[in-house]
Formats: C-alpha cells, structure tokens, sequence
C-alpha cells in the first residue's frame, strides 16, 4: 500500500490541525469557559466509535454469510478501535461532566447505555482470545457481535424508558441547537479529522490481523501434520509450508 | 412437527438426565438463596428498603444463579464428545436448540417456583392476589433468560474458562431484560399492584427479538 505514508501524515497534519483549531480558534463558551473544549474530541471519538461498530455489525453479518476470513479480520478490527473509541468517549465524557454538571458520572441513558457497549464489546475481545480454533473463534464471535448489535438498540430504549420514569437531577444540556458557527466548523474539522484516524487504525489493524491469520493458519497446518506423523513437526515438514500458505 | 417432535425427545433426554442426580437445581437454588442472604447482610434494609429493592434483588439472584446453571448445557455434552452425535442427528439445528432452551426453561422456573416464596417471606412481600400476574412476569424475563443464555452457553462451550465466560457474555446483554423485568415486578410489589404494560411490551419485545435471532444463527451456531 503505497498511500500508506503520505496518508498517514496528511491524517497527522490534520489531528494537530484540530487540536490547534479546538484549543485557540474555537471561541470561550459562555457558561463552561475551558472545559468545554473537551467537547471537541468527546463528540468525534463517539462518532468514530459508532461508525467503527457499524463497521463490525456488517462485517460479522458478512462473514457467516460468505466465510471469507477478511471479514472476520475486518469485525476484529473493528471492535478493537471501537473500543478505543469508546474508551476515550468514557473517559473525557467524566472529566468534561464534573466541573460542568458537578458529578463525574450519572446512570443516564446515553451513558449507561455506551458503558454496556463498552461491556459488550470487550466481551467480544476475551470470547476471541479464549477460542482456540481459528474458524469456531470467527463465527462463534459473529454470532456474539450479532447478538450485541441487537441488544444495543434494546439497552438504549430500555434506558429511555426507565429516566423518563425516574427523572434525575442531571439533565444533559441540549445546547447543539445554538452552536456557534465558528465551533460548528471547528467541530466539523475535529469529527473528520477523529474519523480519518480511526480509518487509518482500522485499515492498520486489519492488515496486521490478515497477516496473523494467514501466520496463525501456517502454524495451524504445521502442527496438524506433526500430529499425523508423530515426528518434529517443525522439522519434518518444511517443504510443505508453501503448499499449506496459499 | 419433526423439528418440534425432535425437540421435544431432546427435553425428554435433557430432563431425564437432570432428574436423575437433581445437582443442577439444588445448585441453582441454594446459589440464589446465598445472593438473598448475602444482600440483607450487606444492605441490611429495613421492611420499607426491602420492598424498595427485593425486586431488583430477586432478579440479580435469578440473572447470577441462570449464568451458572446454563454453562453445562452445553459444556456437558463437549466434554462427553456427545455434541457430535446431536448434530448428526437428521433433525434441524433448531432443534436442539430448541430442546436445550425449553428445559433450560422448565429447570429456571422451578428454581423460581421454590425460591419466590422464600424472598417472600424473608423480604414481607405479599404475594396475595398477584400471583397469576407475577407469573407472567416471571415467564416472560425467564424465557429472555434462558434463550441469550442457551445460546451464549453454546458458544462459550467450546471456549477455554467457559465458566468464567458465559456470566460475562450473558449479563452485560442482559440489562434490558434485567430493567424491564425489575420495574414489572416493582409495579406488582407497591401498595396498588399493577401490571406495567410498557415494561411487560418490552418483556415480550426481547423475548421476540432474541428468539428470532437465535432461531435465524442456530445453523451457524451448532455447525462443526
């Protein structure tokens, strides 16, 4: 992938280009001062983790229905820089919530309901790491990641629901109806730049995780053979690799 | 009808094989009596507290000991190598899906049918005049219960750790299910007990959804 390089700068330009624009050029907000600057990456790390979910949702879907192992690398992948995404949402979420609202965390909806997702996925992640076999750990975990894609929805409503019922003393601001049009530029440049680097993670990513399939499979058919024949297999079978690869 | 009748011979074979040493159920039951028991030693509510928060105690005790009693479901029959000779069995996947969820079902509610009495009378919460709806409401979050779990037992079977495994695949999924079923029993505990149709709606909407689900993955579930 030749693009690789300059791509990769063009995203880093673009990340110091938001974090620039979102601390000096961004103007003060009236009531939360500084802190609400936190809001120009809160926002976007969400957006790229939903985008990165939908990502995993299509490609668990794709790999029971085609069984190309690519998609299995792409829902992998997937669900690693969602929760990389989500962590950094879970994280400035508090941190911009406690000066502002005076707590760091509430049962709200939208809160409870990215920390089950959290949850989820990172379940998805010890699911893999716990199957042993490299076809059961791909379609059992899209069947998992199936599962959770239709849970989230539910997690949501349910939330809904249930605040509605029990009204807290929080309620978050609904200020995105007044932004000012130098943040809303601001904010724009910060989702797209946000976005381009968990693009270039995920492609990253999922180039790294189709070579360790194609390692992990070489591996597999290696020992397989040693089993049959009872000897070392590492030794014995050595002209047989190119075979086994492609 | 062959992929009902085929289900039920696996009921059959799957209640047969509990009745015989009962483990599973006296397990299940004495798990969820420790979480009653442990809850008022670490809360220690008074009679007010306790109606305020035996709904949400029952169900945590029902939600810990149903991700406990489903692990061997499945992980009996890998370790016996018999989960082979079930799906060679000419019979839709479904099937035995389908079987495994229904006694998984029945075992639940047993447990249940023990211990809601129990918190009862620990917890001076009267039963009188809504147990027909609180069986129900019981049917309902219990059948959401054992078919995520069914499923997700199915899948953790083949996983190292599966013991520790399945609680973590099958609780966070489960807080829908745990809030829809703790508010339709909290609003069958107050003083003017009424059936909560938005949460029971919802009750049954999982219940859909996850049924579906499983019965649309189950071919890719019990594939070799």
């Amino acid at each position: 992938m030749k693009a690789r390089l300059p791509l990769t700068i063009l995203t880093a330009l673009l990340i110091f280009a938001a974090g620039y624009a979102a601390l000096f050029i961004a103007p003060e907000e009236k009531t939360m001062h500084a802190i609400q600057r936190i809001f120009y990456f809160h926002l976007p790390s969400w957006i790229a983790m939903f985008s990165a979910f939908s990502v995993v949702f299509y490609a668990n879907v794709a790999y029971l229905i085609t069984r190309k192992r690519k998609w299995d690398a792409l829902g992998v992948s997937g669900v690693e820089v969602g929760v990389i995404c989500c962590t950094i949402g879970l994280m400035t979420g508090p941190l911009w919530a406690r000066p502002v609202w005076g707590i760091w965390w509430t049962w709200d909806a939208r809160l409870t309901t990215t920390f089950i997702l959290w949850l989820l996925y990172i379940a998805y992640l010890l699911l893999r790491g716990l199957l042993e076999d490299p076809e059961k750990k791909a379609s059992l975990s899209a069947i998992f990641g199936i599962f959770a894609s239709l849970d989230i929805p539910l997690v949501y409503l349910s939330n809904r629901l249930w605040r509605t019922q029990h009204p807290q003393p929080v309620i978050l601001g609904g200020q995105g109806s007044g932004l000012d049009p130098t943040m809303g530029k601001v904010l724009l440049l910060c989702v797209i730049a946000v976005f381009c680097v968990m693009i270039l993670v995920l492609v990253d990513r999922y180039r790294l995780e189709l070579l360790r399939n194609e390692c992990d499979e070489l591996r597999f058919a290696i020992e397989s053979r040693g089993a049959e024949s009872g000897s070392n297999p590492l030794r014995a079978n050595e002209p047989a690799l190119g075979k086994a690869g492609r | 009808m062959t992929t009902v009748r085929a289900a039920g011979t696996i009921l059959a074979k799957e209640l047969r094989l509990e009745f015989r040493t009962r483990e599973l159920l006296t397990a299940t039951v004495i798990f969820a009596l420790v979480v009653v028991v442990l809850f008022s030693f670490a809360f220690d509510p008074t009679p007010a507290e306790s109606r305020r928060y035996g709904p949400g105690l029952l169900w945590i005790a029902f939600l810990f000991a149903g991700s406990l009693m489903l692990n061997p479901s499945f992980s009996r029959e890998q370790s016996n190598e018999t989960l082979d000779a079930l799906r060679m069995a000419p019979v839709a996947s479904f099937a035995i899906l389908l079987g495994k969820i229904l006694a998984n079902f029945i075992f639940m509610s047993l447990a249940e049918i023990l211990l809601v009495p129990i918190f009862a009378v620990l917890y001076n919460v009267s039963l009188a005049g809504i147990v027909g709806r609180l069986i129900f409401v019981l049917v309902l979050g219990t059948l959401g219960l054992t078919v995520t779990g069914t499923v997700f037992s199915a899948i953790s079977a083949h996983a190292r750790m599966r013991e520790l495994l399945l609680p973590l695949l099958l609780l966070p999924i489960l807080t829908p299910l745990l809030i829809a079923a703790v508010e339709s029993t909290a609003a069958l505990f107050a003083e003017q007990p009424t059936l909560d149709r938005t949460w029971v709606a919802f009750l049954a909407g999982f219940d859909i959804v996850f049924l579906t689900a499983s019965w649309l993955l189950c071919d890719y579930l019990m594939e070799d």
